[in-house]
C-alpha cells in the first residue's frame, strides 16, 4: 500500500513541487477525469430510477423521494417540505394532486387534510440506490441467457483463434517453404480490406454453411485474424532455431515442438493476443447483429441494443446492463494488462 | 559400432556450394575435431551429419548404414550447441528429461538416469533451477548432460566452449576429454580454436572453404602438414614462411628476393632447381647466428621469463616470429641474423601451396 502511495505522490524534486510536477499532475488528473468520468457517471446513473434519469437538471448521485407510512393509507406517501405559504417549514405527505393543487396531510396529525399550491413545496429526497434496475434484468429479461451467449462466443472464439493463429504463425516463422513470403504478404494484405467490404460475401458463406442464427456463425469467421498471425509470427521469429534443433535431436515430433517449446516460449505474445481477442469478441456488435436474429441467441451487446426502441428507450435497464457488460471485460483487463506492455514490448525483437 | 563415413558429401545453398565433396572416415570411439577458420563450413558439415541439414549430394554412413534420408531424431546422435539451446522455460531436470520423455521412457528410469548424469557432471544441486539462473559453465554442463543422458551412439559438439571465459574453457576442455574416455563414444567436435583441436582430438580434420585440407592425428598435422594452410593453421604461434626460389645451380640453396640465401635439406623434399618454393619453419626452430642466414629487424620483444618471443620482419617484408628458450638480450629495433634448424624445415610449392615432401 505504501508503495502505491509513494508512486502516486512521486515528485521530481525531493522537497517542493517542481513546476513540471504541477503540469504532470494536472495532465494526469484531466486524464483520469476524461477516462473515468463517464464510467463513474454510468455506474451512478444505473442506480437511478427512471424518473430520476429524466430529471433536469440531472444530478450526479441517485436520489429518490422519501416516503412515509401513515395509518389508514395502504401505500407509502411521498414527503414534501413546504417552502412558502401558511405551512412553511412543515414536512407534509401528499395524498393526491389535482392540477397545481395538492391534498396533503401532516404525518403526525393524519386526520386533518390540507390543500396547498404545488409551487410552495419541494420534494424531500434522500440518497437511494435503485437496485431494482439490476434485479429486473434477471426477472424481466433473460440476462443470464445473453451473458452465456456472450461468454460462450468469447471463450470459444478466443481459444480457436489462439490455436489457429499460433499454428499459422509457427509455420510462417519457423519453416522454410516455397511461397512463404507470399503467404505472409497475403495474410498481412487482408488487413487492408475493411470488414464492412466482406460483410455480404461472408454472410452468404455463413448462410450457405447453415450457421445463420447460430453462435458458431459468429465464432468461426473470426477464428483466424491477420493481426494475430502477424503478431505471433513476429514474436516466434525471435525464438532461436537452435532450441528447435535441440528438440529435434531430442526426438521431439514437430507437433511436440509446437506444444512443448513454441507455445510456452510465446506465452507473452499469446497473452497479448488473448486479451485483444477477448475484447474484440466481447465488444463485437456488427457481425453478431447480422448473424443472430433470434432473441435467445442474442449477445449482451445485441440485448443492449434491443433496449433502444424506436419510440421509447428503457434507460434504467440499459444502463444497468451496460455496467454488467463492462464488468467482466474490465476484470479480464485488470488481471492481464501487465502482459500487454511486456508482450507488445517484446514482440519487436530482443 | 558407430563409425562415421562421409563419401563425397556436398551441400549447396542455391548456386553457392558450401561443402565441396568431403571424404572422411571416423572410426568408432574416436574423438574427431573439425577445425578451420570461420566460414569454412565445419558447422554445416556437423549439421549435415546430425541430419538437421539435408545433404545435396554424396552419402553419410553411420555405423555401416546410409542415413541420408533418415531424420535427425532417428540417427541416434546427440548434439551440444554453441548457444547451449537449453529450453528456457524448463528446469534443468525437465531439460534433461525431455529427450527421454519423447521416447516414452518410464518415469522411474528417467529419474534414475537424470540423477546419474547430473551427479557425474556435478549439476545435481541445480536440477530445480531454470537455465537463466545458471552461469555459463553450468549451462554448458546441462547442455552436455542433455546429450549424455540419452546414451547416443555419437556426440556432436558445435563450438561448445566459445561462449565461456578462458579459464573455464580450459576446465571444460579437460572434462569433455575425460567424458570421452569414460563413455568411449564416437565424438565429433567443431571448433575454430586449434589449441582445443590439438589438446582434445584423436583425429583432426582441417577444413577451409568447404574443402578438407588434411585429416589425421594432431601431431601428424603438426609435423607433416600437407599444405601451407594447414602448416599455418596448426601450431601456435604460427609457422613462419619465407618464399624464394631454389637456386638454378644448386637445389640445396634458397635464394630470397633480398639476395640472402638459406640452406635447404638435400633429402626428403622434391624441390627442383629454379622452382618457386615457400620455406616453412616453426618459431621455436629458428636459431640466432652471428653471421649469415637472414636478417630480421625486431619490432617487438616479449619476455616471459622462462621463454621469449621476438616479433619482426624480413627484408622482404614478411613477418617472422622467434620463440627462444630462456631470456634474451635482443632489444627492440635491433636487427638479428637467424637460420632455420636444418632438420625442421618444411618446403611447399609456392604456386600450388602443397608440400614438396616425399613420402
Amino acid at each position: 500500500m505504501g508503495k502505491i502511495w509513494d508512486f502516486l505522490t512521486a515528485t521530481r524534486g525531493s522537497t517542493r513541487l517542481h513546476w513540471t510536477d504541477w503540469v504532470s499532475y494536472a495532465y494526469l488528473c484531466t486524464g483520469i477525469f476524461l477516462m473515468f468520468g463517464p464510467v463513474v457517471w454510468l455506474v451512478l446513473s444505473s442506480f437511478k430510477t427512471e424518473a430520476d434519469l429524466q430529471r433536469f437538471p440531472p444530478t450526479l448521485l441517485p436520489y429518490a423521494q422519501q416516503t412515509v407510512e401513515v395509518d389508514g393509507y395502504d401505500d407509502a406517501l411521498p414527503l414534501f417540505v413546504m417552502t412558502a405559504g401558511e405551512y412553511e417549514g412543515m414536512t407534509l405527505a401528499q395524498l393526491r394532486r389535482v392540477g397545481n393543487q395538492a391534498q396533503m396531510i401532516d404525518p403526525l396529525n393524519p386526520e386533518e387534510r390540507l390543500r396547498v399550491n404545488i409551487a410552495n413545496r419541494e420534494p424531500v429526497e434522500e440518497f437511494s440506490l435503485a437496485t431494482e434496475n439490476y434485479t429486473s434484468l434477471f426477472e424481466r429479461f433473460n440476462f443470464l441467457r445473453f451473458f452465456w451467449n456472450s461468454t460462450f462466443i468469447t471463450v470459444t472464439a478466443t481459444l480457436l483463434m489462439l490455436l489457429v493463429n499460433s499454428m499459422a504463425a509457427f509455420a510462417l516463422s519457423k519453416y522454410e517453404f516455397r511461397g512463404r513470403t507470399a503467404v505472409l504478404l497475403l495474410v498481412v494484405g487482408t488487413l487492408m480490406i475493411p470488414q464492412t467490404v466482406v460483410l455480404v460475401p461472408l454472410f452468404l458463406i455463413v448462410t450457405e454453411l447453415g450457421m445463420f442464427n447460430s453462435l458458431w456463425g459468429v465464432i468461426i469467421p473470426g477464428a483466424a485474424t491477420p493481426t494475430g498471425v502477424f503478431l505471433l509470427r513476429q514474436y516466434m521469429i525471435t525464438i532461436p532455431d537452435e532450441i528447435l534443433d535441440a528438440a529435434r535431436m531430442d526426438k521431439a515430433s514437430e507437433w511436440k515442438i509446437f506444444w512443448r517449446i513454441i507455445i510456452p516460449l510465446s506465452a507473452p505474445a499469446i497473452a497479448v493476443l488473448a486479451i485483444l481477442a477477448i475484447m474484440w469478441r466481447w465488444n463485437d456488435f456488427l457481425w453478431p447483429l447480422i448473424v443472430l436474429t433470434q432473441t435467445e441467441n442474442f449477445t449482451l451487446q445485441l440485448a443492449l441494443n434491443s433496449f433502444q426502441g424506436e419510440l421509447t428507450t428503457d434507460w434504467s435497464s440499459l444502463l444497468a446492463m451496460t455496467v454488467l457488460t463492462l464488468l467482466p471485460i474490465a476484470t479480464v483487463f485488470m488481471f492481464l494488462q501487465k502482459y500487454i506492455a511486456t508482450g507488445i514490448a517484446s514482440t519487436g525483437g530482443k | 559400432m558407430a563409425s562415421i563415413e562421409l563419401k563425397q558429401a556436398r551441400k549447396s545453398y542455391g548456386v553457392v556450394e558450401v561443402i565441396k565433396g568431403i571424404d572422411l572416415d571416423i572410426q568408432h570411439g574416436e574423438f574427431c575435431v573439425f577445425v578451420g577458420p570461420s566460414g569454412c563450413g565445419k558447422s554445416t558439415l556437423l549439421r549435415m551429419i546430425s541430419g538437421l541439414e539435408p545433404i545435396t549430394d554424396g552419402d553419410i554412413v553411420i555405423g555401416g548404414e546410409v542415413v541420408n534420408s533418415i531424420p535427425a531424431a532417428d540417427r541416434g546422435l546427440a548434439m551440444v550447441f554453441q548457444s547451449y539451446a537449453l529450453y528456457p522455460h524448463m528446469t534443468v531436470r525437465q531439460n534433461l528429461s525431455f529427450g527421454l520423455e519423447n521416447i516414452n521412457t518410464p518415469r522411474a528410469e528417467i529419474n534414475e538416469k537424470v540423477d546419474g548424469v547430473a551427479k557425474m557432471l556435478q549439476i545435481d544441486m541445480l536440477l530445480d533451477r531454470r537455465p537463466k539462473d545458471l552461469s555459463g559453465g553450468q549451462r554448458q554442463r546441462v547442455a552436455i548432460g542433455r546429450a549424455v543422458v540419452r546414451e547416443p551412439r555419437v556426440f556432436l559438439f558445435d563450438e561448445p566452449l566459445s561462449n565461456l571465459d578462458a579459464e573455464l574453457r580450459v576446465d571444460m576442455r579437460g572434462e569433455i576429454a575425460a567424458l570421452h574416455r569414460r563413455l568411449g563414444n564416437t565424438m565429433i567436435y567443431v571448433t575454430h580454436d586449434q589449441v582445443e583441436a590439438m589438446t582434445m582430438a584423436d583425429k583432426i580434420a582441417v577444413l577451409r572453404l568447404g574443402e578438407l585440407e588434411q585429416f589425421g592425428r594432431p601431431l601428424d598435422l603438426y609435423n607433416r602438414p600437407d599444405n601451407i594452410f594447414v602448416a599455418g593453421f596448426i601450431g601456435s604461434p604460427k609457422m613462419n614462411f619465407i618464399s624464394g626460389n631454389v637456386s638454378a645451380d644448386n637445389r640445396e640453396v634458397l635464394e630470397l628476393e633480398t639476395g640472402e640465401t638459406l640452406a635447404l635439406p638435400a633429402t626428403g623434399y622434391a624441390q627442383r632447381p629454379g622452382e618457386a618454393v615457400t620455406l616453412g619453419i616453426r618459431p621455436n626452430h629458428m636459431q640466432q647466428v652471428a653471421d649469415g642466414g637472414v636478417k630480421v629487424s625486431v619490432r617487438s620483444v616479449e619476455q616471459l621469463g622462462g621463454e621469449s618471443y621476438l616479433y619482426g620482419s624480413l627484408g622482404g617484408g614478411s613477418a617472422m616470429t622467434l620463440h627462444l628458450p630462456g631470456q634474451t638480450d635482443v632489444e627492440l629495433g635491433q636487427t638479428i641474423s637467424v637460420i632455420p634448424e636444418p632438420g625442421e624445415i618444411h618446403l611447399f610449392d609456392t604456386e600450388t601451396t602443397r608440400t614438396l615432401r616425399m613420402d
